[in-house]
């Protein structure tokens, strides 16, 4: 990319994490074919995950989860103008490399496929390309922060259409944040081995509030009310699953979702949006799940 | 006080609002048509315009925004407010609509996707040097001669204009936002 002409910098933190700045209050939709990036894109998805088996299918089907073939990332890319993400294993940097290689604009490196490194996660800075992936605290967030992660998303549960684990988790991180930005200096020393986070990056949170990169949320979102709880709760867009193509009308509820995201403030909207939408997903209780895929990732 | 309005429907807000703040505007974010009323000046923000469009149009901002922009009401677009503020998009999903304030046609994601996505620096008439950064950026391929324009960019393949100007209507394919360089905002918001 760079010409005598033009001294550029590509791959740079500040064009990395820029992409996801872009997507704040947007939805980001799961698609398996370009038939539903199609629907995703016409319903307003800000970017469209390309895998081969929404996270409901996974658990229902078992077996190992590895990356998507190239072939139908190819042929998402072809049919949508919008950002397409795909997701590699936890540690699996060569999946990683295949999906940079196929130029897809964001990589997540998700605990919904089968981890490949029971230790260690991907070293993030070796990419141009941006990756997100989940957390469930504040520790687990600033550890891939420090990996080189340029977005976050709580990670829910996966898969089950049921919020419960979501709301947990954005609220154990910003429950964390908020107790960081009410110690001491004396106090982070401890807080970050605590939280066994970079020193550095708890010193940042303690002085701004903030993660240092977005914060969007996954895993269990289904309804328009969802959205709008989580986005309330401080998630700044979402990640969509299960919860639209396993819907009874996948069409309106991919619609509703996106209204409710930038409406989420907005009672009567997200009413307006969530009448006579048919079924959400069926759903599953955690209590009786026998694998939690948050407990993936380390 | 200049009263300025951001699109708050989807995209970088936040930074658009904390920069005209810091510049002397008094900010409102624009998610309802009532919204558009008794403004100065509006930025379209960077976000997707896909996304954006559509939320515009449920909204019913759309028709209204686009009799204030017939009215000459000032607006900023950067990256996708650009391409939403051009008059004709390549590149782009066969049904997307624009509002054809600025005399030019833009290719979406004309710079390349993400992998590509890159800072550097523009120059700009009047300013000087201040840091671009280009991310899945719109590239303006054709122009209107009667355009002005504010800074041109060779990223290898001639140069196009980055930022331009068409009387009360600017675009610029980068994002001024995302930096700490509040010239451009400045400049804005002083023509008010």
């Amino acid at each position: 990319m760079n010409s005598p002409h033009d001294p550029s910098t590509i791959g740079s933190a500040l064009v990395k994490r820029g992409l996801a700045d872009m997507l704040r209050g947007g939805v980001i939709m799961d698609v398996v074919n370009p038939e539903q990036a199609k629907i995703a894109e016409d319903a307003g998805a800000v970017a469209v995950m390309a895998l081969e088996r929404v996270p409901s299918d996974i658990r229902r089907d078992g077996g190992v989860a590895r990356m998507s073939d190239p072939q139908m990332i190819r042929e998402i890319q072809a049919t949508v103008t919008i950002p397409v993400m795909a997701k590699a294993r936890i540690g699996h940097f060569a999946e990683a490399q295949v999906l940079q290689s196929l130029d897809v604009d964001y990589i997540d490196e998700s605990e919904v496929l089968t981890p490949a490194d029971e230790e260690n996660h991907i070293d993030k800075w070796a990419f141009t390309v941006p990756f997100v992936c989940g957390a469930t605290n504040l520790g687990e967030a600033l550890r891939r922060i420090g990996e080189g992660a340029c977005l976050i998303r709580s990670k829910g549960e996966a898969g089950t259409g049921n919020v419960v684990e979501a709301v947990r988790h954005l609220r154990t991180i910003n429950a964390q944040m908020r107790r960081l930005t009410s110690a001491d200096d004396a106090e982070l020393f401890a807080l970050a081995k605590d939280l066994q986070a970079p020193l550095a990056l708890v010193q940042e949170v303690a002085r701004t509030g903030a993660l240092p990169v977005p914060l969007f949320c996954a895993g269990g979102i289904s309804t328009p009310s969802d959205a709008s709880l989580v986005l309330q709760l401080g998630a700044e867009a979402v990640f969509v699953g299960s919860g639209i193509f396993k819907s009874d009308d996948p069409v309106r509820m991919a619609q509703a979702i996106v209204e409710a995201t930038t409406h989420y403030l907005d009672a009567g909207v997200v009413a307006k949006v969530s009448t006579g939408l048919g079924a959400a997903m069926k759903g599953i209780e955690t209590a009786s799940l026998e694998q939690r895929l948050a407990e993936r990732g380390w | 006080m200049p009263r300025v309005g951001v699109l708050a429907l989807q995209g970088d807000v936040r930074e658009h609002s904390a920069m005209l703040a810091e510049v002397g505007a008094e900010v409102v974010a624009v998610r309802q048509v009532e919204h558009l009323d008794g403004l100065d000046g509006l930025v379209l923000p960077g976000g997707e315009s896909t996304a954006i469009a559509r939320l515009m149009a449920t909204s019913g901002i759309r028709p209204v925004l686009e009799a204030r922009l017939h009215e000459g009401l000032s607006v900023f677009g950067t990256c996708a407010g650009l391409i939403l503020l051009s008059s004709e998009i390549l590149d782009g999903r066969s049904d997307q609509w624009s509002f054809a304030a600025l005399p030019l046609a833009v290719r979406r994601n004309g710079y390349g996707r993400q992998i590509a996505s890159f800072e550097s620096v523009v120059e700009v008439k009047g300013i000087g040097a201040i840091p671009g950064v280009f991310i899945r950026a719109p590239k303006i391929e054709t122009w209107s001669s009667d355009l002005e324009v504010l800074a041109m960019h060779d990223h290898g393949d001639g140069d196009h204009p980055v930022l331009v100007r068409y009387g009360a209507v600017w675009g610029c394919s980068f994002h001024p936002e995302l930096t700490s360089d509040d010239r451009l905002h400045r400049l804005f918001v002083e023509s008010l």
